[in-house]
């Protein structure tokens, strides 16, 4: 909430009929089936067109279970009180890469849902969501979801909501948004319990933007919090990072599609169109004011969101790349987090280097990209942003591997370093600082939440997240551990640059920074890896890590030596020659290095440290 | 589109008798196992050659394959012969095979198909050890094998051909080595060795599936492959094809060559593929869907397809890389507008420079290392 001096004498209204709030809770604890339920409960939808997990519109956002982008919708609501309420619910992302955008959400509104597992209980995500609700001062209703599973165990997790959340479980809810039971009582208790959003409505404007989005017809869709003032179409709006101007052409609400209204008012959530090309032009978490009459302070936690993973993204065919750089331009529209520059690698061709938020964000760009746009790529192995100091004192910020300097200019290199915090049960404590410890973790810290469970905190370089942290973690907690991170500052490393070569050949998309004393056991990782996922083929391939020109692992694959080749009669040729056809159509999703055909999974899986 | 302008011979006919006493797991030929439709069968083959009259040159092979069609009678088969005879055209000298299973015959009926003018057998061997022979499902023993090969040899038969399946799970490369020693002691003209492989929707595949054998590993099975070519060419044998070895050029089935060069051929029966300039057709995979077309007097062809130059191209490397004589690179050249030295410079000098392939005045020729990946050696080319 934002409440600034220099406007006492104004008149605070009160929104009575409006609640702004978000449902935040641990991946898979069931966010998005909990607001669709919310949804259908409402009757913005009717069951007819309910579509399961309405706010979840993309379809890797539902496959993988993930929100990756905010998204709002204003239920109307009767209350028991005979009252009519809107409630709008922002959706949050509901991944570690995305915690700045739900950070934005959350300061759009009065009061959140903490929604928790009755079977699982608190998971480190919960903590994360609850601090930063917390942070913003918000109205905290904890919800325990799945009440209908067999495991559930509400004394368990009542007693984990006042000992680990500190929260006080009088007032906790129980529902069940898979079998649609305890729906009413979240809605009356949002209506009771989060405070009506407040502003001044005669003050000038000062809106939020919390996401936006692109849409072909009518450019970019700001989606905003008014938190003082109005504004109305012909306005002239002004953001305050940029001073960029626009003309407001049209204001509304979300309902399942958006609702023009005449204006939007200090407490309510909305939409603004204003002629924005592209969604670059938009920040979210910046300020929006009227350029007639200015606010003159931007609302609080405004930052640049900055890439923080590093790949580059080739067509696997090179007539392609045209394609490709289409079809970034387009993706961009519509993600802003996203950012990309022409590159170009000697193994690969033509290409481009993109800056992700994490991991997952690369994966979602990379399969939207295949999906969406047809294109078959290849990404170079993910980097970091390193910084070396040079002898000559210019400092220099490297994420793409082929740019490492020369090692002799090296003064001082420094990797980025983050804090991480992981929740588990006791019994898996061991193990998960065994791996911490592996993955370069220092400075840990160790408290018990609640007796049998453990929150432990490391600082550990970034890189070593990206290099199959997730996947072990999952699988040494089997399943039960939590994590999140933030990051902190760059610290000094020993980083060198270990390079791939195929026949001999440099594969410059494979190359890797690492740290010195991983730099063999990564290079055999990689060569191991490699084995995996390279097809057998007519001849030997041999591959092999160098670090500086020497080589420091080696392996080979073994070429097949026998087809399984019988008959071929007049039924059978057809059939061959469809077969041949369809490996053609599976080779364009393989780049040619010399002889070798790489599959472009093998380009991800050198991340991973077993195929498992 | 302009087809190449590719004549390479007189076409082939074969018939297609899609019955047998009991299925075999590993085949994947289409046949069915009552003899029940077989009368009715007969009638209507002669109603499907009267729908393609004129319709290719004279042919100079005629081939019956199956199926069982040592099933048919020999009276039956006169009755077939004569209706062939009226309905096509044939060159002088031409080779008439027919595929026979041990069970079925005997000197009288061998000595009946030398007299109807069948110049070549195939006998379903496919091993001389009984344990494999009940393991694949067959009808006979080593016994009644060697008895059919006697008594076709008695019969007069010079252009005897058998057939034997290697790559059996469980099977060593000794007990495979002693089923081919005694195919060579036959001296016989001619002798196919097939891998046993495992297509989709055979029983035996979804047998060993279940029962989780395995088959021979690669290495062994590039053992079988290379020790089979060894010894019979030691014998005197051309290794011909992958599979297919004969004693002497002209002892090559001149009927399966047609297959691996695009000459044009028609198939008759149910699920029998044609092919002539460019074009290839396959009848019902039925022999109920067969015979209600030819009752009404439809061709019973279920499909067809007209192959691109590129198609034809694809066909031509990977069947020509399959057999001894190879590409003839010049031919290659004209029929395809792609001067295969030119454009695939780099790695045709990978594949002759590791032993897959030879180039000998203007063909490119597989070895045999090259033979026993001959697929991998045209995706490569082709890919």
């Amino acid at each position: 909430m934002v409440r600034r001096a220099g406007k006492e004498k104004m008149r605070q209204i009160l929104m009575d009929n409006i609640r702004n709030f978000s449902i935040i809770a641990h991946i898979d604890h069931g966010k998005s089936t909990l607001a669709d339920r919310l949804i259908q409960y409402t009757g913005v939808c009717t069951d007819r067109n309910f579509q399961e997990q309405i706010l979840d519109n993309m379809d890797i956002e539902r496959e993988r279970g993930i929100t990756i982008k905010s998204q709002a919708v204003a239920l109307p609501y009767r209350a028991k009180n005979g009252q009519d309420y809107t409630l709008n619910l922002i959706d949050t992302p509901g991944h570690v890469d995305f915690s700045y955008e739900v950070s934005r959400s959350l300061a759009s509104c009065e009061g959140v849902l903490l929604l928790i597992d009755a079977a699982q209980g608190v998971q480190a995500q919960t903590l994360a969501n609850l601090y930063m609700a917390m942070e913003h001062n918000l109205e905290i209703i904890p919800v325990i979801n799945k009440i209908d599973l067999p495991s559930a165990d509400l004394p368990r997790v009542l007693k984990q909501i006042e000992t680990e959340l500190g929260l006080d479980p009088e007032g906790h809810l129980a529902c069940s948004a898979k079998e649609g039971t305890g729906i009413e009582e979240v809605l009356e208790a949002i209506v009771q319990r989060i405070p009506p959003p407040g502003g001044y409505r005669d003050a000038s404007l000062s809106a939020l933007i919390f996401d936006a989005h692109y849409d072909a017809f009518r450019g970019t869709i700001i989606h905003c919090r008014i938190f003082d003032g109005s504004v109305k179409a012909g306005d002239v709006i002004r953001f305050l990072s940029n001073s960029a101007a626009y003309k407001v052409e049209e204001v509304g609400h979300f309902l399942l599609s958006r609702q023009k209204r005449d204006r939007l008012t200090a407490g309510e959530v909305g939409y603004i169109i204003a002629g924005l090309k592209t969604i670059s032009d938009v920040r979210t978490g910046d300020t929006i004011t009227l350029d007639a009459r200015p606010c003159t302070t931007t609302l609080p936690g405004f930052k640049e969101v900055k890439p923080v993973v590093f790949a580059s993204v080739y067509p696997i065919a090179s007539d392609d790349y045209e394609d490709l750089a289409v079809s970034l331009e387009k993706y961009k529209l519509n993600d802003a987090s996203f950012i990309y520059e022409k590159d170009s690698s000697a193994a690969l061709g033509q290409g481009f280097r993109c800056g992700f938020l994490g991991l997952l964000h690369l994966e979602v760009v990379q399969e939207r990209l295949e999906r969406e746009y047809d294109l078959s790529i290849i990404l170079s192995v993910p980097s970091v942003r390193y910084r070396f100091t040079l002898k000559d004192g210019t400092v220099i910020e490297v994420d793409n591997p082929t740019h490492y300097p020369d090692p002799a200019s090296i003064v001082l290199s420094e990797e980025p370093y983050i804090r991480s915090s992981m929740m588990m049960p006791e019994r898996y404590l061991g193990s998960v600082m065994k791996l911490c410890m592996e993955k370069r973790g220092i400075n840990s810290s160790l408290h018990y939440p609640s007796p049998s469970r453990a929150e432990l905190t490391y600082e550990m370089p970034l890189s070593e997240i990206l290099f199959d942290f997730y996947d072990r973690f999952k699988s040494v907690t089997q399943g039960y551990g939590s994590f999140d991170y933030d990051l902190t500052d760059y610290r000094p490393g020993n980083l060198v640059l270990l390079d791939i070569l195929v026949n001999g050949e440099k594969v410059d998309a494979l190359s890797q920074i690492v740290h010195r004393d991983r730099a063999r056991a990564r290079g055999l990782q990689a060569c191991e890896r490699l084995k995996e996922e390279i097809p057998r083929q007519l001849f030997k391939i041999a591959i092999q890590g160098a670090v500086g020109g020497e080589i420091i692992s080696r392996t080979t694959i073994s070429p097949f030596r026998k087809d399984v080749t019988a008959k071929c009669y007049g039924g059978d040729i057809t059939r061959k020659r469809k077969l041949l056809e369809k490996q053609k159509k599976g080779k364009k999703r393989m780049k040619m290095i010399g002889a070798v055909s790489i599959p472009q999974s093998a380009f991800l899986a050198v991340l991973k440290s077993d195929s498992s | 589109m302009e087809l190449p302008d590719w004549n390479p011979g007189p076409p082939g006919l074969y018939i297609h008798v899609p019955f047998c006493r009991s299925k075999c797991g590993y085949c994947s030929f289409y046949s069915v196992d009552t003899l029940h439709d077989l009368p009715s069968f007969l009638e209507d083959l002669p109603k499907e050659m009267s729908l393609y009259e004129a319709q290719f040159e004279p042919f100079d092979t005629l081939y019956i394959g199956g199926g069982t069609p040592s099933l048919i009678k020999t009276d039956d088969l006169k009755i077939l012969f004569e209706a062939i005879d009226q309905a096509f055209p044939f060159c002088g000298n031409r080779e008439v095979t027919i595929e026979v299973n041990p069970s079925d015959v005997d000197l009288a009926y061998l000595d009946a198909l030398r007299s109807l003018g069948v110049n070549r057998l195939n006998i379903g061997v496919q091993s001389f050890n009984d344990r494999i022979l009940s393991f694949l499902g067959r009808r006979h023993n080593a016994v009644d094998a060697y008895a059919a090969v006697t008594a076709a040899l008695a019969a007069g038969f010079d252009n005897i051909g058998i057939d034997l399946i290697y790559g059996i799970p469980g099977q060593e490369l000794s007990q495979w080595i002693d089923t081919l020693n005694r195919a060579l002691s036959l001296n016989i003209a001619h002798l196919s060795c097939y891998q046993l492989t495992l297509e989709k929707g055979i029983p035996l595949r979804e047998h060993l599936e279940k029962s989780g054998a395995l088959l021979p590993s690669e290495r062994l099975q590039r053992e079988f492959f290379l020790e089979t070519s060894d010894r019979l060419e030691s014998a005197g044998y051309i290794h011909y094809e992958v599979s297919n070895f004969a004693k002497g050029e002209h002892r090559a089935s001149r009927h399966n060559i047609k297959y691996w060069n695009h000459t044009p051929y028609l198939g008759l029966g149910p699920s029998a593929h044609s092919y002539t300039a460019g074009k290839r057709w396959w009848n019902s995979r039925s022999v109920r869907g067969y015979m209600d077309r030819i009752g009404v007097g439809v061709i019973p062809v279920e499909s067809s397809e007209t192959l691109t130059l590129e198609q034809l191209r694809l066909e031509a490397l990977f069947l020509g890389l399959r057999t001894r004589w190879g590409i003839h690179l010049p031919d290659f050249s004209s029929r395809f507008k792609c001067d295969l030295l030119e454009e695939k410079r780099e790695a045709l000098d990978k594949l002759t420079g590791d032993g897959f392939l030879t180039i000998d005045r203007e063909f490119l020729r597989p070895t045999r290392a090259g033979m026993a990946v001959a697929d991998g050696i045209a995706s490569f080319l082709f890919i």
